[in-house]
């Protein structure tokens, strides 16, 4: 049996996450960050600049090491990693000096998937992502946009449990934001677990189906995205839905 | 005509008749230092980008030697392939000296680590531009460097120029170890040296100019396929 075949066993979920801390240069970027997730649906991390987020994706995919705290991922348990079926997309996603296709094949190489079922469930989720007319051209000349539907065929094309998406919109333009959209929605509708953060509150609401919102490396509210926007229970939550400018600030 | 015209006009004589001496002179030098590039490609370059993907303890001491192995005096390098390989020396029963096989080791040894340490700058850069996708996707520190060395390919064409370069100029190791004994182990640039040395200049100008043609042509090469995947990878 190969790696992506075993990721549906045994579970991630519940994720939780506790007392995380990590530190750079002095500053608690997570300071104490406790969290839980269930098995379903798309989280919308939101937060000031410098509150933690990209930390917290980046410790979830392996990237950073907490200081102290603990990850426990559902059936796995504390203190124990999964290899597969955790997948990340960042803001500024990097191509190979390669095809379109062979980006894509390219991540299921860790997986150990035979060439020719990497290259059709390659040309596969190329077609979902609106990308198969441009299989064969070079993944480094295509427009922002389109690179960041190509980084997330990259990340879908594994079959992740967990996508962590590290504001995918930033700087793109309406028409490639609502083209991100949609397949981040086709991507949860197949079972994937989302965590995404974002500054746009629009895309909160129209994507979320709970908010998390965190101030320097905590936590401080954790609720359904209808309930969040409409009666933020915290104070920095309520001064950064009114667009307020940040109270504290980062520098 | 004065005697400078005269020696390039029957140096493009020799050239022009396909003068078999040449031929062979010729024919050596590439063999020979085509060879020292290829164990170049074959272990410099995975080398240098295991070094560059790799993290580990004594790493920086490795990189500053490999980075001081650029500067390698050829006749160093010529002076101890010779006495491992002379008879006395501990790979003298192997009775390789002044022979094409010892040139093609000395040259090995300037090769290597030249191409070593130009694959492990490249592969560095790369490296810092794609370590978090790649870890992200679990590529793990072995599949890293393969996938470098395959994105970084028509980068590394400057590590494998650099590394004909100095093999196919390079005169004082094979001069040591190989001895420049006619039709046997005289390679381009130690043709060029002794003939010149001896009056005979238009052999020497007919074999500098097949050396500077082919560097040239191989430099043209490289150049066109690194505008070629410029234009097809952006």
């Amino acid at each position: 049996m190969r790696a992506d075949e075993m990721t549906v066993a045994p579970s991630l979920f519940p994720l939780r996450i506790h007392e995380l801390r990590w530190q750079a240069g002095g500053r608690a970027v997570l300071d104490g960050l406790s969290l839980e997730l269930g098995g379903e649906g798309i989280t919308i991390l939101l937060g000031p600049n410098g509150a933690g987020k990209s930390v917290l994706l980046r410790t979830l995919c392996g990237l950073l090491e907490a200081d102290s705290g603990e990850i426990e991922w559902g059936e796995w348990g504390a203190g124990a990693r999964p290899e597969f079926g955790v997948a990340m997309v960042f803001q500024q996603p990097k191509m190979l000096r390669d095809s379109v296709l062979g980006n894509v094949e390219l991540a299921l190489r860790p997986q150990r998937v035979p060439a020719a079922e990497r290259r059709q469930r390659a040309r596969a989720v190329l077609e979902r992502v609106g990308l198969a007319h441009r299989a064969d051209d070079g993944a480094r000349g295509l427009s922002g946009g389109e690179r960041q539907r190509l980084a997330l065929a990259r990340a879908w094309v594994t079959r992740p449990r967990l996508l962590l998406l590290d504001e995918p919109t930033a700087s793109l333009d309406p028409s490639s934001v609502e083209a991100i959209e949609r397949i981040v929605r086709e991507i949860r509708t197949e079972g994937t677990r989302i965590l995404m953060t974002t500054h746009n509150l629009g895309q909160a609401t129209r994507l979320a189906d709970d908010v998390v919102f965190m101030d320097a490396g905590r936590v401080c509210e954790h609720a359904p995205v209808q309930r969040f926007f409409a009666r933020p229970a915290s104070q920095a939550a309520r001064l950064y839905i009114q667009g307020e400018l940040p109270w504290r600030m980062a520098f | 005509m004065n005697g400078l015209t005269q020696a390039f006009a029957d140096a493009f004589a020799l050239l022009a008749g396909f003068d078999q001496r040449v031929a062979g002179i010729v024919l050596l030098s590439l063999r020979v230092s085509g060879l020292a590039v290829l164990f170049g490609m074959l272990f410099g370059l995975p080398l240098g980008a295991c070094l560059g993907v790799g993290r580990f303890p004594g790493r920086t001491a490795l990189v500053v030697i490999l980075n001081g192995c650029m500067g390698l005096p050829s006749v160093v390098v010529g002076v101890v392939v010779y006495l491992a390989l002379s008879r006395s020396g501990p790979l003298g029963e192997l009775g390789l000296l002044y022979s094409p096989t010892a040139m093609v080791v000395a040259q090995s040894l300037l090769v290597v680590p030249l191409m070593a340490a130009i694959a492990r700058q490249v592969v560095e850069d790369a490296w810092r531009e794609y370590e978090e996708e790649l870890t992200a996707m679990r590529f793990g520190w072995f599949d890293s460097v393969r996938v470098l060395l395959h994105d970084c390919r028509h980068s590394l064409l400057v590590a494998v120029l650099a590394g004909l370069g100095r093999a196919m100029s390079e005169v004082g190791a094979v001069m040591i170890v190989g001895g420049n004994i006619d039709r046997s182990t005289r390679t381009m640039t130690t043709a060029i040296a002794l003939e010149t040395s001896k009056g005979d200049l238009p052999l020497a100008i007919a074999l500098g100019l097949v050396l500077l043609s082919v560097i040239l042509l191989l430099n043209g090469l490289a150049h066109g396929l690194r505008q070629w995947a410029l234009r097809r990878y952006a």
